[in-house]
């Protein structure tokens, strides 16, 4: 057997793949990625040295380590840090109170048609309303500190994980909801034994596909008022023309979306495995 | 006997009953009484409303008229009184074997699940050859061994009553079979009451001590619809199970040739007044 692919491996419908050329491929784009730009940062560098669009790799391991592991003059802080730390509560704020929100909404609206009748529409209507364009008026009732801030991300997803949530506890048989009264129990057994823990791992499933929406509004919030966090720094740093720290920078903010989706996705899979197996089927 | 005497002293009596959803009337007055430790098997075409008067019975749906009596006590809705099997979504996706058999125990707020009832609950699944599975999901057995479990989970707390909705009707026909001497086994062992709802006559001939024919395919001298009970028979006076070779005998081939004929087809309109209600406990309110 050779080591390269053969014809049929790489062009046939529906084939399995090795391990080793799934990785191959899905690390091509990547390749392709830095090599165009290695050459043209490489070409325009050699054309004007000051050049700043396009900054070379080493200037931008430069600038990060500045950022990253040198106290700032002033402060005494670790700046890349310090905005991470800052923009990752704000995120998880954000993103928890909603979560917290939907789960308490979806819930009693898939259970009590009272509560349905009465939230479901108005809930409808609120995850039409663009958020970015209330943050104007998120300004102005909350102020431009984190209270502001918050409300954006949490208003910008609280919508769909709470639709979510409400349709799963729908999809629940009602079979099941008659044999847990056959056992006697009451609404808090129902609730803590039978619903909640079949809600958990669609909880988890909603928050991941929410964190895209919520980067985008943390970034856009700090963007706009702040004085840290990583959005700001971006910002800040847009009027210096200064690509060698907003690239680090963006690097930082995909790694982190990338690590806390994988960590989410490894939840369900440790502890829900009978919710990851049925997904699958 | 006067239906007086069968309301006070049978263990589930219903009287009157009539259920339609919208226009479509599917119950038309249900007459029906049950001894305690009868296993009461129910059979009719498809849309003859057998699973409604389950759902009837279990509470799950109200009835728009008429009396449903568990041991003297309205109906009401569902209870610990009554246990049931349904054909799929009877277990509980996100707990494993052994933890689906406990949660009865776990739910109920008047009871609490000690050592010893891990233990009994072990000891029924070993019975059951599901000893080796206690840790596994749903979603990794079998449509047998789900069914094993669902029916241990609903006797597991003991119910007065247990209202089965054709609960081997997914299986194969050797799976099948032993489920249903599983269950004999069981029954004739806790001396339960079981309402066994199916669309398998052989199934319901072999299973039930008596027997229900449920059919919308009658006459009677108004232009009704609605099913009624065509066929109210004692099939084993003794009360005890049969082989599984009792289906092969003559007999058995005849009345299911005749049920077959009086409650399933739809040419055949046996009148009113010609319904074969035999049963002792068998009666009729006009």
């Amino acid at each position: 057997m050779s080591l390269l692919p053969n014809k049929a491996e790489l062009l046939g419908l529906g084939r399995n793949m090795s391990r080793p050329l799934i990785v191959c491929l899905g690390l091509l784009p990547f390749i392709f990625l830095i090599a165009a730009y290695y050459f043209g940062s490489e070409a325009r560098l050699s054309e004007n040295p000051s050049d700043k669009v396009m900054p070379a790799f080493t200037s931008m391991f430069d600038a990060f380590y500045r950022y990253a592991f040198e106290a700032d003059k002033r402060t005494g802080e670790y700046l890349l840090f310090n905005d991470w730390l800052s923009s990752m509560k704000r995120l998880g704020s954000g993103i928890g109170l909603a979560a917290l929100t939907a789960l308490v909404l979806g819930i009693a609206m898939g259970l009590f048609p009272i509560v349905k009748r009465s939230f479901l529409p108005f809930i409808t209507f609120c995850s039409i309303v663009p958020p970015l364009a209330i943050l104007p008026i998120l300004f102005i009732i909350f102020g431009v500190n984190e209270t502001g801030k918050i409300a954006l991300i949490f208003l910008g997803t609280v919508w769909f994980i709470s639709r979510d949530i409400y349709e799963y506890v729908g999809s629940i048989p009602k079979e099941q909801i008659v044999k847990t009264l056959t056992f006697n129990s009451s609404i808090f057994g129902l609730l803590y034994r039978v619903i909640l823990p079949q809600i958990m791992p669609r909880l988890i499933d909603a928050v991941r596909l929410s964190l895209g929406a919520a980067w985008l509004f943390l970034i856009a919030a700090e963007a706009i008022a702040s004085t840290d966090g990583l959005g700001y720094r971006i910002f800040l740093v847009r009027r210096y023309l200064a690509m060698d720290v907003i690239i680090p920078y963006v690097a930082v903010i995909t790694l982190t979306g990338f690590v806390l989706d994988s960590l989410l996705r490894k939840a369900n899979v440790v502890f829900y495995p009978w919710y990851v197996a049925k997904k699958r089927m | 006997m006067p239906h007086r005497e069968l309301r006070k002293n049978n263990f589930l009596h219903i009287e009157d009953v009539y259920k339609s959803y919208g226009k479509n009337l599917v119950l038309n007055d249900i007459d029906l009484s049950v001894e305690a430790g009868e296993l009461c098997t129910v059979v009719g075409p498809s849309g003859c409303g057998k699973s409604t008067l389950l759902r009837l019975i279990l509470g799950q749906e109200q009835p728009d008229s008429g009396e449903i009596l568990i041991d003297g006590i309205y109906a009401g809705g569902p209870d610990i009184r009554r246990g049931v099997v349904y054909q799929k979504y009877s277990l509980f996706p996100h707990l494993n074997v052994l933890d689906n058999v406990l949660l009865g125990i776990k739910l109920n707020p008047s009871a609490r699940c000690t050592a010893e009832d891990r233990e009994r609950a072990i000891s029924y699944l070993e019975r059951v050859k599901l000893g080796d599975s206690l840790e596994k999901y749903p979603h990794e057995l079998s449509g047998g061994m789900q069914q094993r479990v669902a029916v241990i989970q609903t006797l597991f707390v003991h119910p007065q009553v247990v209202l089965m909705d054709e609960p081997f009707g997914a299986l194969d026909p050797g799976t099948r079979e032993d489920l249903q001497i599983f269950l004999l086994e069981l029954w004739e062992e806790q001396k339960m009451t079981v309402f066994f709802v199916t669309h398998d006559l052989e199934e319901a001939l072999f299973l039930g001590t008596r027997l229900i024919v449920m059919s919308q395919y009658y006459s009677d001298d108004k232009a009704c619809s609605g099913s009624k009970i065509v066929t109210d028979l004692s099939i084993k006076d003794d009360k005890k199970a049969y082989s599984t070779a009792a289906k092969y005998s003559e007999d058995f081939q005849d009345l299911i040739a005749t049920i077959r004929q009086q409650g399933f087809d739809p040419n055949y309109r046996q009148h009113v007044e010609e319904f074969n209600l035999k049963h002792t406990h068998s009666f009729w309110t006009k």
